[in-house]
């Protein structure tokens, strides 16, 4: 029995093995460049592993989550409603930087999801705690 | 020579909305465009800035991109005009050149 190999995980959503603290910042505005959908689209991969998700908004990033998004007229495909799906892939930990609210005259109703308002202390502390911090 | 400057860049990310307004000469026009938009977002940091331009220059932002990004025009700073895509090509037209702040 000893020399049989190891039982394969199965595709239960347990078994991918180690799971990091995986934190996505989001530092630029929506659709100037191409990485704001691009950082998007990593949180989305990390979530399919089932890895420890934080998503950070700061600086011009804060922007990416604005409500009423209608790029559409503008010639741009509208991703704005991805995050609002990121609860289905079990991204809760969305965190926004005080300061760079506060800096464009927004507040916590112009988002279209529900985020926790780190001053810079705060987001500090939990950018540190991370394993892997991948800003854009 | 009447100018029409355009600036595209976030006034919190790039300075190129800061060097257009240190050189745009008074009475020229200025419209904001893609990301240039944000800086007529009322309430912010760059309100004294927007308030300064509109004093000595024409401030207009681009209704589509304000729209793209979720801003509704009710929130644009006092001064600032709101014009569709005719309307930039009017102030194009209306100005001896267009000087572009990438």
């Amino acid at each position: 029995m000893s020399d049989l190999p190891p039982i394969p995980p199965d595709d239960d959503e347990d078994d991918f093995g180690v799971v990091k603290k995986f934190c996505y910042v989001n530092r630029k505005a929506p659709y100037g460049t191409v990485y704001a959908l691009e950082s998007l689209e990593m949180v989305l991969i990390a979530a399919a592993f089932d890895q420890d998700v934080s998503v950070v908004f700061m600086d011009d990033g804060v922007y990416q989550i604005k409500s009423d998004q209608a790029p559409e007229a503008a010639g741009m495909k509208n991703f704005s409603k991805t995050y609002r799906a990121l609860e289905g892939y079990d991204v809760e930990k969305l965190y926004v930087s005080k300061e760079s609210m506060e800096e464009r005259g927004l507040t916590t109703d112009d988002f279209l999801v529900d985020v926790e308002v780190l001053d810079h202390a705060a987001l500090s502390a939990l950018m540190a705690e991370q394993e892997v911090v991948i800003t854009s | 020579m009447s100018k029409l400057h355009t600036i595209n860049k976030s006034p919190f990310d790039k300075n190129s909305f800061d060097s257009c307004l240190t050189h745009a000469e008074d009475g020229s026009a200025v419209l904001l465009i893609e990301d240039g938009v944000y800086a007529a977002v009322a309430g912010g940091d760059v309100a004294a800035k927007i308030a300064d331009a509109s004093s000595r220059l024409k401030v207009y932002v681009l209704g589509p991109d304000l729209a793209a990004r979720g801003m509704a025009e009710d929130r644009i700073a006092d001064g600032v005009s709101v014009v569709d895509y005719g309307g930039f090509v009017d102030l194009a037209e209306a100005h001896d050149a267009v000087h572009s702040w990438l």
